[in-house]
């Protein structure tokens, strides 16, 4: 019998610890699946955040480091620099991305490191309970802004695409969202080309993706696949920022 | 016999560190250990190494842990404030026991304090600056020659050990000029790291480099484990230099550049027939206790001469163990004690002590 569904090779055959609904999975596996068809496994090195993902060195056939919170752009910048001709990415939440590794991850890219940021934006702090992320939406109830987020105490959500892409060492930058099946295609498109600038030697590269955490929305896992569509994707728009015409 | 060489502190650290075969550095610019970046950035990628000056010292060590984990010897440096700032990152690196060089060229604190020579962080070194069990060994060379050998014993000590090396010293130490003799060759720790994160080649499980141990029966053996090899380093790796202790009155004990100050002030004393001795610890962890322990027998006194308010001593009254008085003398902010000042201050204790 045919077999037309199975799990990537560098996924580990074991379950993972994610909420159910909650979209970590997916952008899991559809890495996974980039490692498998560049048929890079034995030659890529991940970094993992602080945050739900925190031990996904254990899902990833791939080897493995664990960093401090927000600091995988540095962490991942060492192996590279000692592994040049290997692929290197990190795998980062948007409290480690955005809040505690701001720095890390600008100068990362202003470096045009050669490595590949997988960037999870849930708008919120997934493994601390639901705290205010700075991706965070205007309005949005989490446990620190309890009254919603007002513009006025808490300031605007960052849009980190938007933000890197000014950067002449980020040579690739695109947002995608996983909401449903043509956008999870799109996702994979991205992530794949992401690896293959690093390849390339381009510079940086980073794949933004919208990402649900229905536990602390508080909501069902199909609700919060809506709430991506119809709240988080018109403040941050789907596309390429940067390198789409690049030759991989 | 290698080449001998005048040379200034902070390169020489530099120079051994390449000799020494690290291949890779990450630091961030501060006063007074700055020559050892620009040393590195000039000669390193002429050996085929790399130079990354960081956005801070926190992605400096965190490089370092990616570079570490990745297999290579790999050194950072600063001084006391982005010292501070690597505490996270240290932790991180012991727990995960990953092998590195750390250079702490000490200036005066707390704060911004000031450019000059202190030795106030020796708590942070010695007692762990960062969270959690750990410890890393501390080195205290007093002059440039010793500088240069211990630096290149610092990456065998790491590579040995899985654990981090600090380099501690101070302005004067990394400022100061002297010939130093290198060797033709140096003696190098080899280790395959069959532990670092170097891609697969499809022809084994996944390595994998953390510091999280969520269950507490994992953790807590782990945290054994540690205990284990720290114990097994204090065994070893200990030194010390005893200098005119046997049958001394009084024993001093200073590290580093201190230390030369007060082999002057036992000559000083000598003239007039007090019997001083020194006892200078070049390890500063694992602490040479033992040394104390023996001259605490027929010692009157000792005295613990530092640039800080009080460090150090605290681990020679725990060595000492209420046997001997132990006394202490301290600059700060940059000041320097004289041979005069350590010289009143071992009469005036002899004094109280009746002869
Ligand atoms: C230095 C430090 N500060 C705070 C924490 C606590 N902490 C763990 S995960 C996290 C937030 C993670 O949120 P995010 O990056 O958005 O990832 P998610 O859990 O949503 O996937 C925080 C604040 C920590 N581990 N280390
Ligand atoms: S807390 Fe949120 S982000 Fe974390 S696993 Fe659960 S749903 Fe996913």
């Amino acid at each position: 019998m045919a077999v037309v569904f199975d799990r990537p090779h560098a996924l580990v055959d074991v379950s993972m610890h994610y909420c159910p609904g909650c979209t970590h999975g997916i952008v899991h596996r559809l890495v996974a699946e980039v490692i498998d068809e560049l048929n890079i496994e034995g030659t890529t090195i991940g970094v993992s955040p602080v945050g739900c993902a925190y031990n996904n060195y254990l899902y990833f056939n791939c080897d493995m480091q664990q960093a401090a919170h927000g600091r995988a752009p540095a962490v991942a910048t060492g192996v590279k620099r000692v592994h040049p001709d290997k692929v290197v990415f990190t795998y980062q939440g948007d409290g480690d991305l955005a809040a505690i590794g701001t720095a890390e991850i600008v100068h990362a890219a202003a470096r045009g490191e050669k490595i590949t940021t997988v960037f999870i934006n849930n708008a919120i702090y997934g493994m601390t309970s639901g705290q205010m992320a700075p991706t965070t939406l205007v309005g949005q109830v989490t446990t620190t802004s309890p009254y919603g987020r007002k513009p006025e105490i808490q300031g605007y959500p960052i849009r980190v695409c938007e933000m890197l892409s000014t950067l002449t060492g980020a040579a690739f930058v695109e947002r995608v969202s996983v909401h449903d099946i043509k956008n999870i295609r799109n996702a994979k498109k991205a992530i794949k080309k992401a690896f293959q600038v690093q390849q390339k030697g381009y510079g940086f590269s980073i794949v933004e993706v919208l990402s649900t955490c229905p536990t602390n929305w508080g909501i069902n896992p199909v609700d919060a696949m809506k709430w991506v569509q119809d709240k988080m994707i018109p403040y941050y728009p789907l596309g390429n920022f940067k390198g789409a015409d690049l030759e991989v | 016999m290698g080449k001998k060489v005048l040379m200034k502190g902070n390169e020489v650290i530099a120079e051994a560190a390449i000799r020494a075969g690290c291949t890779h550095y990450f630091g961030y610019p501060i006063t007074p250990q700055s020559d050892i970046a620009h040393y590195m950035a000039k000669q390193l990628p002429l050996v085929g190494g790399t130079f990354v000056q960081a956005e801070s010292e926190v992605a400096a060590i965190n490089m370092l842990y990616g570079a570490s984990g990745a297999g290579a010897r790999c050194m950072t440096s600063s001084s006391s404030p982005g010292i501070s700032l690597k505490q996270e990152g240290i932790s991180y690196m012991a727990c995960a026991e990953l092998p590195a060089v750390i250079v702490n060229i000490v200036r005066c604190g707390p704060g911004l304090g000031g450019i000059l020579p202190a030795q106030g962080d020796y708590f942070q070194a010695v007692k762990g600056g960062g969270h959690g069990d750990y410890k890393m060994v501390v080195l205290a060379p007093a002059n440039l020659q010793e500088l240069y050998e211990l630096t290149v014993e610092a990456f065998n000590i790491a590579d040995k050990y899985r654990t981090l090396v600090m380099i501690m010293g101070d302005g004067n130490l990394g400022q100061m000029m002297e010939p130093v003799q290198f060797k033709d060759q140096e003696d190098i720790y080899k280790d395959e790291k069959a532990w670092a994160t170097v891609g697969t080649g499809m022809k084994r499980k996944h390595n994998t480099i953390t510091s999280i141990y969520i269950e507490p029966e994992v953790l807590e053996a782990h945290n054994n484990k540690l205990q284990k090899k720290y114990a097994l380093i204090a065994e070893k790796e200990v030194r010390v230099e005893e200098f005119n202790t046997e049958n001394a009155d009084i024993i001093v004990t200073a590290y580093g550049t201190v230390a030369r100050i007060v082999k002057n002030v036992i000559k000083l004393a000598k003239k007039d027939n007090i019997n001083v001795g020194l006892i200078r610890p070049i390890t500063l962890w694992p602490f040479p206790s033992e040394a104390y322990v023996k001259c605490a027998e027929y010692a009157k006194a000792f005295l613990s001469v530092e640039l800080s308010a009080g460090q150090m001593v605290e681990d020679v009254r725990l060595a000492v163990n209420g046997k001997k008085p132990v006394y202490f003398h301290g600059r700060t902010g940059g000041m320097i004690p004289t041979e005069k000042e350590i010289y009143d201050k071992i009469k005036e204790i002899l004094e109280k002590l009746g002869g």
